[in-house]
């Protein structure tokens, strides 16, 4: 039985590390749109939530490869950076979580969408009329029913960007310690023949995945019940 | 309940339908690595008029085709991008023995999508007046493999560590040089080839002592021995035209 070498151990922290940050920027950026998405009359609403779900269709690699267009020298977003003394983002770890957001996004903003669709608007107007300001029906109510909708985001958004692949390779470069993150250096194996070290890291990716989703799903089924 | 089972009966129908696929006489099946693919659809095109043979390309790299291959993908001839992977299916008994040999000779070159930047003696590489160096992965490909060979030969392996980004392949080297966030890359040849010219940027042809000959070679595979296509192909291969062709895309021949 091989051990994990220095490089595949450097992978598992940046991919644990992309995760968790990609999670937690979802969360902040998908919370307030599901809210908008959930509540607005707005035409242009429609649209909108097409947009969000524009990242299933496109290939993986091919979303990486008009992310390095966009990010590039030649770039819109490549020129503001630049502008702003912020250098380049392609082959930065920075590059990566931007990358990782946008991919996952549909997988962030859908199940909380739809928690804030299934509770529709009565809980919050009898809040009202016990006198919750906006705010105080946002925090007290509405996020506490949403929960389940938000434990499916986290799930699937940390679960996804740990199994990313294409974006990544595109737009990572295959840095070690700032880019390879755990897909590509199993992909790395595979393709080099290395079959060992592919089989630890991939075995090692599920059976850490399931633990992780498992306790997740436990944690929140005994939550749900004591909410009820 | 009948609607839906209609519905259902219906849907499994079309479904065979779709995954039934006709089976064609005389077709060449060929694995081909992706730095070929230009200089392939030529000859593919060629060899179709001439022989009257249907050929179906699939393109990727030569260690996933190894690996396909070994678990029994449908492939008459595989064409590789080095020596290595072919030889080890003629030992393994999964080519048939002694009808690999080297199609193309691969020619390194360093190149940068910005005119002027890359000199014809490539001493931009020691200057550091650039941002970052895309090469593919030397593990994985033998054009990595020869880059990283020419930067060692140079005495410039240490210095240019900060500034190397890997591609996992050629063609994703290429495209991190060409939308411009990497600088310069190592290349082949035939990627910025056009009919024997290159067509953009600027770009230094690695002398070819500085790094260890790129061997592509070609092998028929045991599936296929006695089928007459996938050997008239192979035969296409070593003739004039195809060789002429082959030039044109920047490869030499041994």
């Amino acid at each position: 039985m091989s051990t994990l070498a220095p490089a595949d151990l450097q992978a598992v922290w940046i991919t644990l590390k992309l995760a968790s940050v990609t999670t937690l920027l979802l969360l902040l950026i998908a919370t307030p749109l599901a809210w908008w998405l959930a509540h607005s009359r707005k035409w242009y609403k429609g649209m909108v939530a097409a947009v969000v779900a524009l990242p299933l269709v496109i290939p993986p690699t091919v979303l990486g490869f008009y992310l390095l267009l966009l990010m590039g020298p030649h770039g819109v977003v490549g020129e503001l950076t630049s502008a702003l003394d912020l250098g380049r983002l392609p082959f930065t770890f920075a590059g990566l979580v931007i990358g990782s957001v946008l991919f996952s996004m549909p997988f962030a903003v859908q199940p909380i969408q739809n928690a804030f669709e299934a509770m529709g608007t009565r809980p919050l107007e009898v809040a009202a009329t016990l006198r919750a300001n906006a705010w105080d029906r946002f925090v007290s109510v509405a996020l506490p029913l949403a929960r389940p909708g938000f434990l499916t985001a986290i799930i699937l958004a940390f679960a996804h960007t740990v199994g990313e692949f294409g974006v990544v390779l595109m737009l990572g470069g295959n840095i070690p310690g700032e880019t390879r993150v755990l897909s590509v250096a199993i992909y790395n194996h595979v393709e080099a023949m290395e079959y060992g070290a592919a089989h630890l890291l991939a075995g090692g990716m599920v059976l850490f995945s399931f633990l992780v989703l498992l306790g997740l799903y436990l944690a929140g089924g005994k939550s749900w019940k004591g909410a009820r | 309940m009948s609607i839906p089972l209609r519905g259902y009966a219906a849907a499994a129908v079309w479904l065979l339908v779709l995954m039934s696929s006709p089976a064609c006489a005389g077709e060449v099946r060929l694995a081909v690595a992706s730095n070929f693919s230009a200089p392939m659809e030529r000859i593919a095109a060629l060899f179709q008029q001439e022989s009257g043979h249907a050929v179906k390309v699939s393109l990727g790299s030569s260690g996933k085709f190894y690996a396909q291959i070994k678990e029994g993908a449908p492939f008459d001839v595989f064409l590789a991008a080095d020596e290595n992977y072919p030889r080890l299916l003629e030992q393994e008994g999964l080519a048939v023995a002694n009808s690999r040999f080297v199609y193309a000779l691969g020619k390194l070159v360093l190149w940068s999508a910005t005119p002027g930047l890359v000199d014809d003696k490539g001493t931009v590489l020691g200057k550091g007046t650039y941002h970052k160096i895309a090469y593919a992965d030397p593990k994985l490909a033998p054009y990595g493999l020869a880059a990283k060979e020419t930067m060692e030969e140079l005495g410039l392996w240490n210095a240019v560590q900060s500034k190397l980004v890997m591609g996992e392949s050629i063609t994703q080297t290429y495209q991190f040089a060409a939308t411009g966030n990497a600088d310069l890359a190592f290349i082949a040849l035939s990627q910025i080839t056009k009919e024997g010219l290159v067509t953009a940027g600027s770009w230094w042809v690695v002398p070819a002592h500085l790094y260890n000959p790129i061997r592509q070679s070609a092998v028929l595979l045991s599936a296929a021995e006695d089928q007459a296509a996938a050997q008239a192909f192979l035969a296409f291969l070593k003739s004039e035209k195809a060789v002429a062709i082959i030039r044109g895309f920047g490869y030499e021949l041994p």
